[in-house]
């Protein structure tokens, strides 16, 4: 009885064991690196697949720590989505190391690298970190770009739809709403900020050039003289000089980055610093990558607008 | 390229009230010098050998006191990718998997020397040799891994089991003796597991033992038991990975079965059977304050049983080190640290270092 009783309480403790190359009848457990792959992995995937994604909304998606939970996340995924591009670099390998995974392994179906179909941006030319930390394969914030979140979206429900078949026709149901849903928000988009094409921006870092090719704004400068450098009182003059001859008014600044030093320099150009975020759910009311995108639009506009 | 090519070269420079830098700082790849050390330049290879198999090769060129060089191949080994049952087995030249210090490189260390009793316990180099470890991810919804490394007992860093080195800890000349069974291995359990405390906190408990011949005599064992714990938070919105606080801290335990043998100083002496026991511990906090400044604090002891000969290796000691280290990038490192050391019957002492370290090519990602 002592037995029986013993057993079942481990039985019942430890869960029920996955294979490593089997799916499961149930939820395709679907996981992001970021929670903007996340978002379209929800969309496509509808109540087919369990989304998770790995970094926080508010957290800077090149530092996220490799901790052990998330080894058994991947550990039971059904499907990895990374962004690529060297963007998890410093964190993803030693936590795939350890996930032993077969599903999600490289070329694996249940791998989807969200980079392999983006025109990118800012490929350097030479490998020279005295230029800072340049993602050798471009700018690896391409998902700011509407256009490349459609072509994201359409990559996943392949995927999807090969490591779950019998799902095919609901992955491309859900990938046919959402590019409708998209192509109609984007015509908005454009026609709002239309008349602000050529305006003048500055971002903390180097991370909203897709948005600037996208919607024609121009980003004059970083505040990071470099990428990965914290700014410096040498490069922020210079900054202030060129937003001021540039009549540059507007500073994007995401959740994790330093607001005082963004503060400080709108201070003195009499720009306005805008609270904005690249992740879904870091602001309240952009749980969806679309909510994003129009908050994002509406609090630009809205900046831009003051100006003229 | 179809491997990652990584270097990292660490520097030393500093001053210690003792002249004889390396009787106190006894790390292999620690400060050894009144002036500048070269401690530890290594080249990292990896890359994925077939669908099947990751490998990892880790060269060290040290150079030392005297000015002559010295080239150590640290760790070269394969790691499956694809086992069923969520298995892993690793296999060839590689750190031991005990506690967490241990498998550490020099150049990932927060402070810019090996703690007390890992020197105590696996010598100047760290435990690590040739052999192989199977681990298993058990199938719970928090992380639980079990594993098992078994290494040869013999080598200069198999310190605590067959070593040249080993007459430091047992104060005898060394037995041969063979390889007998597989009892005459090294045998490294250890059971780990993590949480996340909340959101932006994580918490992770270790267990290890190792156990294996030593050669005191021709039939003796040594046991050592180690628990590790590591706590760190991170900010929500952590620009870079800062802000965060983190806490790591290493008990050790060593049980050494000594044989009757000669005193390896006085010809004409015999030491009796008996049990050395040593023990000791380390804890180390770190708060990450703002972009690429870290401020560290670490208080340590160790310290052993009596035996039946003397031994200023043997010494109790407490050493207390403040650090702060600066990162101008993520490829490179600036560190003062100051250290308080005392060591019972030889006295107090105090070292200042500075630590410069630099980055080329790929760097690896750092296991949490």
């Amino acid at each position: 009885m002592k037995t029986i009783a013993l057993l079942s309480f481990a039985a019942a403790a430890l869960g029920a064991p996955r294979g490593t190359t089997e799916p499961l009848a149930a939820k395709l457990s679907v996981v992001a690196t970021t929670p903007d792959l996340a978002s379209l992995a929800k969309a496509i995937g509808g109540d087919a697949v369990d989304v998770k994604a790995l970094a926080k909304p508010t957290e800077d998606s090149h530092f996220v720590d490799a901790k052990p939970s998330h080894i058994v996340t991947l550990n039971r995924a059904d499907v990895l989505i990374e962004g690529g591009a060297e963007l998890e670099l410093g964190w993803l390998p030693p936590l795939l190391e350890s996930a032993r995974n077969s599903r999600i392994a490289a070329g694996a179906p249940g791998r989807v690298v969200a980079s392999h179909g983006i025109k990118m941006l800012e490929i350097p030319e030479t490998f020279d970190r005295s230029k800072g930390d340049v993602h050798a394969l471009g700018n690896p914030h391409f998902m700011i770009d509407p256009l490349n979140a459609k072509i994201i979206a359409a990559d996943i429900a392949d995927h999807l739809a090969q490591v779950d078949p019998k799902s095919a026709d609901v992955f491309k149901a859900n990938l046919q709403a959402f590019n409708t849903a998209l192509d109609a928000k984007l015509a908005e988009w454009q026609k709002q900020l239309a008349p602000y094409r050529g305006a003048k921006i500055v971002t903390y870092h180097k991370d909203f050039v897709y948005l600037a090719e996208r919607f024609g704004l121009v980003v004059v400068e970083t505040l990071e003289p470099k990428p990965g450098i914290a700014p410096s009182p040498a490069h922020l003059a210079k900054v202030i000089t060129t937003m001021r001859a540039e009549k540059a008014r507007v500073i994007l600044v995401q959740p994790y980055q330093n607001r005082r030093t963004a503060e400080t320099v709108a201070r003195q150009t009499d720009a306005v610093v805008l609270d904005v975020s690249q992740q879904p759910g870091a602001i309240k009311g952009t749980d969806t990558y679309l909510d994003l995108m129009d908050h994002l639009v509406q609090t630009l506009v809205n900046a831009l607008q003051g100006d003229k | 390229m179809y491997m990652n090519i990584g270097f990292s070269g660490l520097m030393d420079a500093g001053w210690s009230s003792t002249a004889d830098v390396q009787s106190l700082q006894r790390g292999d790849h620690d400060p050894a010098v009144r002036g500048f050390t070269v401690p530890n330049e290594e080249i990292t290879l990896d890359g994925a050998v077939d669908p099947y198999f990751k490998g990892f090769v880790d060269i060290v060129y040290k150079i030392d006191p005297e000015g002559e060089s010295a080239l150590e191949l640290e760790e070269a080994y394969i790691l499956t990718t694809s086992l069923p049952a969520n298995l892993q087995l690793k296999a060839g030249q590689f750190y031991t998997e005990f506690g967490r210090q241990n498998q550490q490189h020099p150049h990932a260390w927060v402070f810019v020397d090996q703690p007390l009793v890992l020197n105590r316990m696996f010598g100047p180099d760290g435990m690590r040799g040739q052999g192989a470890r199977l681990s298993w991810l058990a199938p719970t919804s928090w992380y639980t891994e079990a594993m098992v490394t078994v290494q040869n007992s013999l080598g200069e860093t198999m310190y605590s089991f067959r070593s040249e080195e080993s007459s430091e800890i047992h104060g005898g000349i060394p037995a041969e003796r063979e390889v007998r069974g597989g009892g005459d291995m090294v045998v490294v359990p250890r059971l780990a597991t993590s949480f996340d405390l909340t959101p932006t906190q994580t918490l992770l408990l270790g267990v290890s033992g190792a156990f294996g011949p030593n050669n005191s005599g021709t039939s003796n064992r040594t046991s050592v038991y180690g628990a590790d714990l590591y706590w760190r938070w991170k900010s929500a919105t952590a620009g870079q990975g800062f802000p965060f606080f983190s806490l790591q801290s290493e008990v050790l335990y060593r049980r050494y079965g000594a044989a009757e043998r000669e005193a390896i100083d006085q010809a004409t002496v015999t030491l009796p059977r008996e049990t050395i026991g040593d023990r000791g511990a380390y804890t180390q906090v770190l708060w990450g304050i703002r972009p690429r400044i870290v401020a560290g604090l670490r208080a340590e002891v160790a310290s052993g049983n009596t035996t039946s000969f003397d031994s200023e290796l043997r010494a109790d000691r407490t050493r207390i080190s403040p650090n702060f280290t600066l990162y101008p990038s993520e490829f490179s490192k600036v560190r003062l640290q100051y250290n308080y050391d005392d060591r019972k019957g030889i006295g107090r002492d105090h070292s200042i270092w500075l630590q410069f370290e630099f980055i080329l090519g790929a760097h690896a990602a750092h296991r949490f």
